[in-house]
């Protein structure tokens, strides 16, 4: 099976943060993939989507495919985003398959 | 009714009971828990109801000199009591200016829920505000946003101020509830009576079922970020309601309102948000804490209007306006 090496980049950040982040991988990216998150404990204590009334207090999870060379300026423009929010960012190699699915969209608005 | 009477009444009324279940289900870590669509699905509803029965009344009423005053008193106390509530914090607690600013800001915005459950008692007591109170409700969501950025020293949040506007006046509830009015007020009576037994019979129930969630989420809240909390910083989430509710009645009393409406605006001067101004803040005033506006707003300020406030509001309105 032909596989292609791509990056991941997996973004934990605030609900409310969310759209901004979106925009982001609209015009860098194939695609993108939100889920969910349900608890967990950072350095700014412990935090759960139960007992949350609203966005505030609540955290997504954004998963994106990239190619490694677009990696630093969507890190770039996605650190603009979250310098200021509580949320990690981490990146990793992925190995995928149909790297067709996988193009970016148009070069980003300058 | 004398103020104890009405403090007894709402005291063992089905709403506040329920909420006091939650709240005590919530700081014994009961797993009692309303599902979360389920929670949203009610808050559209309540919203829905109230707004729709706002627009009912104002199709009857018409739009007054009355009304345009108690909008101008509603957006003048949002934009000021950030003001008072930002002084205070930065003189009794030892807050910064950021966080300091973020609650301000939590103060001078509303708590649409602690609107509809003040409307509520107020129906049980035979005290109906007029139906432009709910648009009063929704214009003094977001003045006290901008002058909560004006305090922390922020000219506009990271994505330019436009954003930041969009998000605030375009917010869910603030939508649902200024559209509802809106079909309220196009459709009158005729229009009530035909959702009459979805928007009344079965509003008190549903009520009962969110407040219950109120007091889990309150409860649990507190449990969580009420020991790392100043006891002057929680103090203010008890004194800041009166302030705001004194300033309020004030307004009332200017703008010529009856009793049932000048306790509306007070209960609307002494709340604070704890869902579209937290949401708001992370995006322009990310460096706050949310744990301590929302701990204070939600679990000082929330249940302290629902046990005690609304009860003395209506009592207070009843002397000075009636």
């Amino acid at each position: 099976m032909q596989t292609t090496l791509k990056k991941r980049l997996e973004i934990v950040i605030e609900a409310p943060v969310l759209d901004r982040l979106a925009r982001v991988f609209d015009n860098r990216s194939s695609g993108f993939t939100v889920i969910p998150a349900l608890t967990g404990r950072g350095i700014h204590g412990v935090w759960s989507r139960a007992g949350e009334i609203g966005d505030a207090g609540r955290m997504v999870v954004l998963f994106a495919i990239i190619d490694p060379d677009e990696l630093d300026e969507t890190l770039e423009a996605v650190y603009k985003v979250v310098s200021r929010q509580i949320g990690i960012v981490s990146v990793s190699d992925v190995q995928v398959v149909r790297d067709d699915h996988f193009k970016g969209a148009a070069k980003p608005a300058p | 009714m004398d103020g104890l009477d009405l403090a007894a009444a709402n005291l063992i009324s089905p709403p506040i009971l329920f909420f006091a279940l939650g709240l005590g289900a919530a700081l014994v870590r009961s797993d009692l828990s309303v599902p979360e669509a389920i929670a949203k699905a009610l808050s559209l509803y309540l919203v829905m109801a109230i707004g729709f029965k706002g627009g009912v009344q104002m199709a009857e009423s018409g739009l007054t000199a009355t009304a345009l005053g108690a909008l101008g008193a509603g957006i003048v106390l949002s934009a000021a009591i950030p003001l008072i509530s930002f002084t205070l914090l930065r003189f009794t607690s030892g807050l910064d200016r950021i966080n300091a600013a973020a609650v301000a800001a939590h103060y001078g915005s509303i708590s649409i829920v602690t609107f509809i459950a003040a409307t509520d008692s107020g129906a049980m007591m035979g005290l109906v505000a007029a139906g432009f109170m709910v648009a009063v409700a929704a214009t003094m969501e977001a003045p006290a946003i901008f002058t909560g950025l004006m305090l922390a020293g922020k000219r506009e949040d990271s994505d330019g101020g436009n954003g930041l506007l969009r998000d605030v006046a375009f917010n869910g509830s603030i939508v649902l509830l200024l559209g509802a009015f809106g079909v309220g007020w196009a459709t009158g009576p005729t229009g009530m009576m035909a959702v009459a037994p979805f928007f009344n019979d079965i509003f008190r129930g549903v009520l009962c079922l969110f407040l219950l969630d109120m007091g889990l989420v309150a409860g649990r809240g507190l449990l969580r970020h009420g020991r790392d909390m100043q006891p002057t910083v929680i103090l203010h989430g008890l004194y800041m309601p009166l302030i705001g509710a004194a300033l309020g009645l004030g307004a009332a009393f200017i703008a010529g309102l009856d009793v049932g409406s000048g306790a509306l605006l007070m209960t609307l001067s002494a709340s604070a948000s704890y869902i579209a101004v937290p949401a708001a803040l992370r995006l322009a005033l990310p460096e706050a804490k949310p744990a301590i506006s929302l701990t204070l707003s939600l679990g000082i300020t929330f249940p302290f209007n629902l046990i005690l406030g609304i009860p003395l509001y209506y009592w207070a309105a009843g002397q000075v306006l009636g």
